[in-house]
């Protein structure tokens, strides 16, 4: 049991250490005693023989030293006493402190925030089993417009049966559509929850495991299976039944419809769209319980699937492709939609059916965000960048004031080691204190990124766990700077011989410029990299500041919509709904506030689109359509250039007219005024081909979004609108404000029919909605950019104040000889300017060849705007010069008597 | 202040566990002892008495206790344990073998 006991004894020294180093002292303070006893009986003084006593004994402190060495835990000792003295001066210089931790944990937080989202929205995979052999399936090339898409990945439910009757490669098929809302619960009780439809396999073919009761399978998804059951999220679990395990066999109300929950996803499982969850889950086969008017799974030109399938073992999406390519005719044969044009048709039977890896699900908020996010962390990445050389400066600038310390430091005694050790220490400190606040931001960061992602319809759900490996990352990157450079005097001074460290403290009259050259590198790539931030954030901002001010053709402003269903209304004739739509909107227009009202089939900047083809002066072409009540142009003041207006005399009897905008008299009868000319549209299902007459020119408009060239769009007559229906949207001009107007709406509505569905927006706010990117990204660059100015700031404080301190006795000098303070000033200020100057061309230089990637995102401006640049440019100068005013003033008011003798 | 080379730390140590082998002994006693018996010739500086002192009680070969001296004082009384009986034979061995090689090298030339 001898490693018994010696661990035990080990111990003591470590827990017990202080008891143990008393009684050492008592020991051979006893020991003394003894001997100086025994001289004094030999005869001695007592003064004689207690240094008698102490010459045969040693010196006793290196001894107490040597023998607490025998207990082992020396190392552990001085990093206690390394980390204790660090402590102390740091709290000493607190300013110098908190400019570091501050520095770091922006660099960390802001980094690990903008990684965190990227990973969330692009990199994580799916969280089912062996994501990498999921293909996505998908028409290549997209569906070409036809039919009616939600998006263009999309299948029909007869194109997916064929596929999953046909294909041979995938082990299982598998689709779902998502993004519909359905009313949970009943009356006041109700709210909305987000349904996701799927066929009954999914959840095998994924291989998730259901975490409460069972998920469906292909026994839930016969035909005409009505309303059965429902699977839910983990999250809708938890919020909806307290996560309890009763809530498996209970009934939910789905659109009143009762539905037995029969089990609850895991909870990392999102759904298959990153950014877009959902709370209940229904087989495709109940799709007809819900909507029993139209079997939407019937129809052949509905592409609203999204398809996946698992690959056989041994096959990638390559090859995959390759055999749906083989079957394709067949199955586009088969599902065939009839009532297009021969054009379309065979277009329809050409398409080609392809594989796509799809390991990290399906995102449009990838699409949409993946170069903003990319940029971002580009950015952040600089920031980390001029973070660090930030910190590099401060450390350096501090290591140099304290040269005399540490020539005093060695001159006493301490070895070269010990130093190097306290500096550690100093910068272990500085590192773990900026770590914990970047820890802190990052959470604070990626949560206000959300925030800003999120509009008041669409709150934006992501995973965004604290990814540690990043965290990891960007904490080693600045914690080695620190450390680097905090070594990096250590080692210059314990080279140097303590005497000439003293010495040269403050005597030198000048300093050779090699000393801090490295210093002036620094600055300037800071002042670079700051430019090119500065240069992005303007871009961003300007960007965004005209997406907001440019005029889309109408005013958008005091515009109010008002979507209304009138279906509730169970009118016995589908033919009557115009009429009472009329009706409707003659009642809106005596609304007190409401200037004009008219209908009008597309709602503008909503990213939506309708287009049809049509014969004009035997040529073959294309143009958006839109049906527009009389009131609709006067209400979005979209000025009519040429010809009349719509109005009461075009009726669903009289010949059918058409109004076109500026792009499709351009596009088609080359600018000329064009009233009376005719052409006709092409037919498609529900749209028979249709002669119009030209009777009016408007002014162009923005179409489906604000950064598109305007298309030729032609306009209809309401009243001639062939697929008319129990919906319309109804856009309004209004002098009162919108909590006047929709409360009178709606008590309109329900004098009419209180069963009358509606939702009411601010058509401002709508568009505002569609540029979050923008605004995301003018805020974070604005962010960033104020960010780096500030940090360079200080920076540049922090290097011209140390060339002051070091050139202080020349200072001396010139002022004794006669300078003025304010040549003192214009000296110091000099040196900045050359490194401003270096330091901003190079910027430029460099912002010239960054802003080329980010040229995409950007609207009615170039990547060279020079106004940007110089912008940027002026702002850094300032910013530069007022940093290194401060210094240069106080070099000024320096008293040339005490520089001189300065010591 | 320099660390005894190794030779006159192992010879330390095998005189330290010479001396407690009889009787617990405090420092001063130990050094005292050593002095007298090699009648004054090795002279340990008694300082470093006490870091091979630590040494061997973190060996666990020697174990001290603190008890009363004649004079009534706290003295730390250091005496051997099994495992220190153990290694100063051993030491003695080394040491035997060691002083009879040099002996028989230093004679025969």
């Amino acid at each position: 049991m001898l490693w018994a006991r010696r661990l035990w004894l080990r111990l003591q020294t470590l827990f017990r250490r202080n008891r143990i180093a008393q009684r050492l002292d008592v020991e051979i303070q006893f020991h003394l005693e003894q001997q100086i006893a025994e001289n004094i009986a030999t005869g001695m003084s007592r003064e004689e023989a207690r240094y008698a006593a102490l010459r045969t004994f040693g010196n006793p402190t290196v001894l107490k030293e040597e023998t607490r060495d025998t207990w082992g835990w020396l190392r552990l000792e001085q990093m206690g006493q390394d980390l204790r003295y660090a402590f102390r001066t740091l709290r000493k210089s607190a300013g110098f402190t908190a400019t570091a931790i501050l520095t770091l944990a922006l660099g960390i937080g802001a980094n690990t925030a903008i990684f965190q989202l990227l990973d969330a929205v692009r990199l994580r995979s799916l969280p089912v089993s062996t994501p990498q052999s999921l293909a996505l399936v998908q028409i290549k090339g997209g569906n070409q417009g036809f039919g009616i898409s939600n998006r263009e990945i999309s299948l029909t439910y007869p194109l997916f049966e064929q596929l999953r009757a046909h294909q041979e490669v995938f082990s299982g098929v598998f689709a779902w559509s998502g993004g519909d809302e359905v009313a949970v619960g009943e009356g006041s009780q109700q709210r909305g929850a987000r349904a996701l439809w799927l066929t009954g396999n999914t959840f095998a073919v994924l291989g998730l495991p259901p975490i409460r009761g069972r998920l469906f399978t292909d026994e839930d998804d016969r035909p005409d299976c009505g309303i059965s059951g429902v699977v839910i999220s983990y999250g809708f679990w938890q919020s909806e039944f307290g996560g309890r395990d009763s809530a498996i066999g209970s009934k939910l109300l789905i659109q009143g419809h009762p539905a037995e929950v029969l089990g609850v996803t895991p909870p990392d499982f999102f759904g298959l769209e990153v950014g877009n969850n959902f709370d209940v889950a229904e087989p495709f086969c109940s799709v007809t319980a819900f909507q029993p008017a139209a079997s939407v799974l019937a129809r052949r030109d509905l592409f609203w699937l999204t398809v996946m399938g698992r690959l056989k073992p041994g096959w990638t999406t390559e090859q995959a492709s390759l055999q749906l390519d083989a079957i394709s005719p067949g199955l586009f044969e088969a599902t065939e939609p009839s009532g297009y044009s021969t054009k379309s048709q065979n277009t329809y039977r050409a398409s080609r059916l392809a594989a796509y890896p799809a390991a990290n699900g399906l995102s449009d908020l990838r699409k949409t965000y993946d170069a903003s996010l990319l940029l971002l962390l580009g950015i952040t990445g600089l920031v980390l960048l001029i973070a660090c050389a930030n910190l590099a400066n401060l450390m350096l600038v501090r290591a140099s004031t304290r040269e005399r310390e540490m020539a005093v430091r060695l001159a006493c005694g301490a070895s070269r080691w010990r130093l190097v050790r306290q500096l550690l220490a100093e910068g272990l400190l500085l590192a773990s204190g900026g770590a914990l606040l970047g820890l802190y931001l990052a959470r604070v960061f990626g949560r206000s990124i959300l925030w800003l992602l999120s509009t008041e319809r669409n709150v934006l759900e992501l995973d965004l766990a604290l990814d540690w490996r990043v965290l990891f990352f960007t904490t080693s990157i600045a914690v080695t700077t620190c450390l680097v450079f905090g070594l990096v005097p250590a080692f210059r001074w314990s080279r140097a011989e303590p005497g000439d460290a003293l010495k040269s403290g403050s005597r030198s009259v000048t300093t050779g410029l090699e000393r801090f050259s490295f210093q002036r590198v620094l600055v300037i790539s800071q002042i670079a990299v700051s430019v090119v931030l500065l240069v992005g954030a303007l871009l961003f901002v300007r960007s965004f500041r005209n997406l907001t001010t440019f005029h889309p053709g109408f005013r958008e402003k005091d515009i109010l919509l008002a979507f209304i269903n009138l279906e509730p209304m169970h009118l016995a004739d589908a033919e009557q709904y115009p009429a009472v739509i009329r009706d409707l909107l003659t009642q809106i227009r005596s609304l007190p506030g409401v200037e004009s009202a008219g209908t009008s089939t597309h709602v503008p900047l909503d990213g939506s689109s309708w287009t049809l083809g049509l014969q004009i002066d035997g040529r073959e072409g294309w143009s958006k359509f839109t049906w527009v009540s009389p009131g609709y142009f006067e209400t979005m003041q979209i000025a009519l250039l040429a010809g009349r207006n719509f109005n009461d005399r075009d009726t669903q009897v009289s010949p059918h007219v058409a109004m076109v905008n500026e792009a499709f008299a351009q596009k088609y009868l080359g600018g000329a005024i064009p009233i009376g000319k005719t052409f006709r549209s092409v037919v498609e299902p529900g749209y028979p081909s249709t002669e119009y007459q030209i009777v009016g020119v408007v002014r162009n408009t923005k179409y489906a979004g604000l950064r598109e060239e305007t298309p030729p769009e032609s306009f209809g007559a309401a009243s001639q609108f062939p697929a008319f229906g129990p919906r319309v949207s109804v856009f309004l001009r209004s002098s009162s404000p919108p909590s006047i107007v929709f409360p009178a709406l709606r008590t309109k509505l329900n004098e009419v029919n209180p069963e009358i569905r509606s939702d009411f927006r601010v058509f401002r706010k709508d568009i505002e909605n569609r540029i979050v990117r923008e605004r995301m990204m003018a805020l974070l660059s604005g962010f960033f950019g104020a960010l780096a100015g500030l940090l360079t700031m200080i920076g540049l404080y922090g290097a011209i104040s140390y060339i002051v301190v070091t050139r202080r006795n020349e200072i001396g000098v010139r002022m004794a000889l006669g300078a003025s303070r304010g040549n003192i000033v214009a000296m110091v200020l000099g040196q900045t300017v050359v490194l401003l100057a270096l330091g901003t061309v190079l910027g430029v230089a460099l912002a010239l060849a960054a802003a080329r990637g980010a040229g995409a995102l950007l609207f009615g401006l170039q990547p060279n705007d020079p106004l940007s640049l110089i912008g940027a440019s002026v702002l850094l100068i300032a910013v530069a010069l007022i940093a290194s005013f401060l210094p240069a003033q106080r070099a000024s008011q320096v008293d040339p008597m005490v520089a001189l003798r300065y010591e | 202040m320099a660390k005894p080379n190794d030779l006159v730390q192992g010879t330390l140590d095998l005189l330290i566990l010479k001396t407690v082998s009889l009787e617990p002994k405090h420092g001063w006693a130990i050094a005292k002892r050593i002095q007298q018996i090699s009648g004054e010739v090795l002279q340990v500086q008694q300082g470093s008495l006490y870091p091979a002192l630590h040494r061997l009680e973190q060996k666990a070969w020697i174990k001290a206790k603190w008890a009363e001296t004649e004079t009534g004082r706290q003295a730390k009384f250091y005496s051997l344990t099994a495992a220190g009986r153990a290694q100063l034979e051993k030491e003695a061995a080394n040491w035997n073998r060691l002083s009879a090689a040099i002996n028989l090298v230093v004679e025969t030339t």
